[in-house]
């Protein structure tokens, strides 16, 4: 039907038979558009901070052009001397180069999804199939738990406990000497990073995994059992492949989960804008890294310096579009599921 | 052969089934088995370590004067003051938090639910509280550090000395904390709505309501708990966050409230809550108080630990009619968002 | 018999003998047979095989769920060469006899068996589940193929009995098997074209032909068939019935079944249970027209059902 012919129809039914009726019919209308208004302006709050946030970051990308992501010289120098208003010999105030935290960030995200990712499947595969009620039923809570703990928590675990038990137990002093004209090593790095990332980015992945990998037909799974497939073999070729899209969405919720971590990072990473080499072996674990939202943490009351808030913003728009194209990928990894009518 | 008598059931031993053994298994299935068993218990036993060593750290260093007395810097930093002015810190950014968001999302989650037109632009809202979602929250508090800071905004927070305005309150804390806490709202007030029968509706419609009636007097009401559950989970979200406090609340020791007026003076001072004094006393921080930290951060985990349970207890109400396995998961999903 | 009779009426009285009026012959039996019909096919198909030999024994046979009784001293033979259908109401308790001979009952928590079931000579019990499954294998009411392209779904057991890992999909060994499984169940002439085509996307019929296929590709010696035509059309349901008469010269069938002209149809022998009790037992012809009990005669006269 025509717009106008269905607004011409729509005004002929609602031509109230009272004018109680009209005032009610009147009312429905303002409150639908005030509630539609509220929603707009949502979206006018996130362009705002897209907006916002471009602007004040520009400068620092115009000025270090893409050499921005890329490396050369220290980061941590880098930010000192925008704080401190002395500008490096040779370079503007703004000069910046990020690669040392954008590899740090990397490290750290990849290595705790990976790791995640491997331990949340086992754990969704033990939750659905192999663990007793009981069991079961502790679970649940248990997972609840890990995710509700704050991640200044996390935080101050690995600060006070772990960092110092990997110093004294897993850092030998002959690793320290072989690296200390670089860098010092204290506990404080991409093992301790990792592993308490990985904790806090378990509980989402376990949970949508194995509310996926319940939703899986029973018929499936007898008639598997019935040709002679042991348990474990029907999980993996039956269960898993049909829960694969469901995990790639729990994959990708739990990496912007994870390069969002600024607190628990900014107390456990290091603090040093240091890009680990893999090159090293197994020293390459214990060295200090620093992450771009533990970077901004850590810096934030240099905001309303002039080159150090541009640099920040410039850090912070680079989070902003990574989250974006997260929420994209995990828009579209959520297609598949809803073949299976999966709600996550 | 045809049929004999009724024979009494066996009375002697029943040949009961065995489960399937895995010892029949190949070598790589029973590995992965024993991981998925070592992956599940291992779980209970990071959580229970956690809550056991915040426990034991907790106890020894917590003391009933903590809750009272204000923050005091001293010498002797783990005999000195307490945390009464962060706890009361958290209860104020999170009542102002909840009280913007709440409604908020329950709004935005009703016009998606029940008007949803033009659809293009329904979709775009949907994608838009996704992605809130999914912004970290130092970027959002550096956002708004950004907005309030302007002048016109300088009624929210104080004026520093030389004339630019902070940016950094109470009030400006609360207000990006129900950005937080929005995605939550709007995602447990939209299922509980989806999973509503359209019958409702219909009754309600049947009988010459408009649709805002019926949101009001009939779907809100019933879904209730859902609402609940979902303000809670967004309060667990601004409990646990410090990023925001940092730099928005300006963590200072004590609450300074601003100008005269008593209340609003707090809300526009600064102040610290939980989260940022657990972050001070650390090493990370400025005081080194681990005793200090160690207290408030098992305080903050008891609160956290409290909200849990309120959501279960919310949560199991709601679902009580759909016991098994697949309703455990999907709450278990639903609050992990 | 005179078509404008009546039908008698239907009882639900279990307790006692049903007054009805004197039973007549199913429809489609042998007198009323059209020459060229399906059932006429069938029926002159259904010549004796030559090797009858014995695959399973159910001995005495008592089945519980936790205190409930479901199936009360049963004992029947399984033969390769013959179909043999287990007839009977809801509640008789001839499926759950059928997920014992697989051991399937044991999924169920609280399941507890007595008496003996025999594979070859061997209980059941000893031997290991996994192997048993693959060589009794079922086939169910619903068609359940899996997400899978149709060379998958055949290859999915046939590749865990001959321990080929996926990789290795195109061995011809793997093929073969594949092809001579789809055979045997009458469906490679519609899908010879696209095998990698998703399982999902067949009609009804094929798909229950697919899972039979399936069941095949392992090699079993004995196939359980539960109601296997119940979902399906008529169409469907007689290719898949000339099917279970063509395989029982190398598989030993044990259908179950509802339908009571399906029985007579395919079945060489025919146990009728009641209530969990094996109330008779014999040629499909001697029960059907000459039952020696009265419950059967009811039963097979339509009294109820």
């Amino acid at each position: 039907m025509p717009p106008a012919a269905a607004k011409a129809r729509a005004r002929a039914v609602r031509t109230p038979a009272s004018k109680a009726n009209a005032r009610a019919v009147r009312a429905d209308e303002r409150v639908e558009r005030t509630l539609g208004a509220l929603a707009v302006a949502i979206l006018v709050l996130i362009a705002l901070m897209v907006v916002t946030v471009a602007i004040k970051a520009w400068p620092s990308f115009s000025y270090n052009g893409l050499h921005w992501f890329g490396p050369g010289g220290d980061v941590d120098t880098q930010l000192r001397v925008m704080r401190e208003g002395t500008p490096i010999a040779g370079h503007g105030p703004l000069y910046f180069r990020a690669w040392p935290l954008l590899w740090g960030t990397l490290l750290t995200t990849v290595l705790a999804v990976a790791c995640a990712l491997v331990i949340s499947t086992l754990a969704a595969v033990f939750l659905t199939e192999f663990a007793p009620d009981g069991v079961r039923r502790t679970l649940e809570p248990v997972i609840r738990l890990l995710a509700g703990v704050p991640s200044v928590v996390y935080g101050l675990i690995g600060i006070l406990a772990i960092a110092p038990w990997i110093n004294e137990h897993l850092i030998s002093n002959s690793r320290k000497h072989s690296v200390e004209y670089v860098v010092q090593l204290n506990g404080a790095d991409v093992m301790t990073a990792t592993v308490i990332l990985t904790v806090m980015i378990l509980p989402i992945m376990v949970a949508i995994s194995a509310n996926a990998l319940a939703a899986v037909p029973a018929s499936w799974r007898e008639g598997s059992a019935a040709l002679g497939v042991n348990r474990w073999r029907t999980i993996w070729r039956i269960s898993l492949r049909t829960a694969r899209p469901a995990i790639a969405a729990a994959t990708v919720l739990a990496t912007a989960r994870a390069l969002g971590e600024a607190v628990m990072l900014a107390m456990v990473s290091g603090g040093r804008g240091f890009a680990p080499n893999p090159l090293d072996g197994v020293t390459f674990l214990f060295e200090p890294v620093r992450p771009l939202a533990a970077t901004i943490f850590q810096e934030s009351e240099g905001l309303t310096i002039g080159a150090l808030g541009h640099t920040i913003y410039a850090i912070g728009a680079v989070l902003l579009v990574s989250a974006t194209m997260l929420s994209l990928v995990g828009w579209a990894a959520k297609q598949p599921l809803k073949r299976y009518g999966i709600r996550t | 052969m045809s049929a004999h008598a009724t024979a009494a059931p066996p009375a002697s031993t029943i040949a009961r089934p065995r489960g399937s053994r895995t010892a029949a298994w190949p070598l790589i299935d029973r590995i992965a088995y024993w991981l998925c068993w070592a992956m599940g218990i291992g779980l209970c036993l990071i959580a229970a370590s956690i809550v056991i060593f915040m426990l034991v750290r907790g106890v020894a260093y917590l003391r009933l004067s903590m809750f009272v007395s204000s923050p005091a810097p001293s010498l002797h930093q783990s005999q000195s003051g307490g945390f009464s002015d962060p706890i009361l810190g958290t209860l104020i950014v999170t009542a102002l938090g909840i009280a913007i968001a709440a409604p908020l999302g329950v709004a935005i989650a009703s016009w998606l639910s029940e008007y949803a037109r033009p659809a293009w632009l329904a979709r775009t809202v949907e994608s838009a509280i996704e992605m809130i979602a999914g912004v970290p929250s130092v970027v959002l508090a550096i956002f708004g550090l950004l907005v309030f800071s302007q002048g016109f905004l300088g009624f929210l927070s104080q004026n520093a000395f030389n004339g630019s305005v902070t940016g950094q309150s109470f009030v400006t804390a609360g207000i990006v904390m129900s950005i937080l806490a929005l995605p939550l709202v709007v995602a447990s007030t939209r299922e509980a709505l989806a999973q509503l029968p359209d019958r409702l509706r219909e009754a309600s419609y049947a009988l010459g309501k408009t649709r805002a009636t019926t949101i009001r007097r009939v779907l809100l009401p019933a879904i209730r708990p859902s609402i609940a559950s979902g303000v809670v989970l967004g309060m667990g979200r601004i409990i646990g966050d410090t990023a925001i406090i940092t730099i928005l609340l300006g963590a200072t020791l004590k609450n300074e409230p601003v100008g005269g007026v008593p209340l609003l003076g707090d809300l526009r001072g600064t102040g610290s809550t939980l989260t940022s004094y657990v972050f001070n006393n650390s090493p990370a921080g400025e005081g080194n108080a681990p005793q200090k930290a160690y207290a408030a951060a098992f305080v903050l985990l008891m609160i956290v630990l409290g909200l849990n349970a309120l959501v279960t207890r919310l949560t199991a109400g709601a679902s009580a009619r759909r016991p098994g396995r697949r309703s455990i998961m999907r709450r278990v999903s639903a609050w992990t968002r | 018999m005179d078509p404008l009779m009546p039908p008698p009426v239907r009882r639900i009285a279990l307790d006692r003998e049903p007054h009805v009026a004197p039973p007549r012959p199913i429809p489609g039996g042998a007198d009323s047979a059209a020459p060229g019909s399906a059932s006429a096919r069938l029926r002159s198909a259904r010549a004796p095989v030559g090797d009858v030999r014995e695959r399973m024994l159910i001995e005495s046979v008592w089945l519980a769920y936790g205190e409930n009784w479901v199936v009360r001293d049963v004992s029947l033979p399984v033969r390769q060469g013959e179909v043999l259908a287990l007839i009977g109401a809801s509640g008789s308790g001839k499926t759950t006899l059928l997920r014992s001979l697989n051991r399937l009952t044991e999924v169920t928590a609280g399941a507890s068996r007595s008496g003996r079931i025999t594979l070859d000579g061997q209980e059941i019990h000893d031997v290991e589940v996994n192997d048993l499954r693959r060589r009794v294998t079922m086939v169910f009411q619903q068609p359940n193929p899996f997400p899978m392209s149709i060379f998958d779904n055949v290859a999915y057991a046939a590749v865990e009995k001959t321990g080929a890992g996926r990789r290795r999909r195109r061995s011809p060994a793997l093929e073969a098997a594949v092809e001579d499984a789809l055979r045997r169940a009458g469906l490679y002439e519609e899908v010879a074209g696209d095998l990698d085509r998703s399982a999902l996307r067949l009609s009804g019929g094929q798909q229950q032909r697919l899972c039979i296929a399936r069941a095949l590709a392992a090699q079993p010696e004995v196939l359980l068939l539960d109601e296997p035509c119940s979902a399906l059309d008529p169409i469907s349901t007689a290719t898949i019935e000339e099917l279970i008469v063509e395989l029982r010269e190398s598989v030993a069938i044990v259908i179950v079944t509802h339908n009571l002209q399906q029985a007579f149809r395919v079945a060489d022998h025919v146990a009728f249970m009641h209530l969990g009790e094996l109330v008779e037992f014999g040629p499909s012809e001697q029960v059907f027209d000459r039952p020696t009990h009265s419950r059967t005669r009811d039963y097979v006269s339509g009294a109820f059902g």
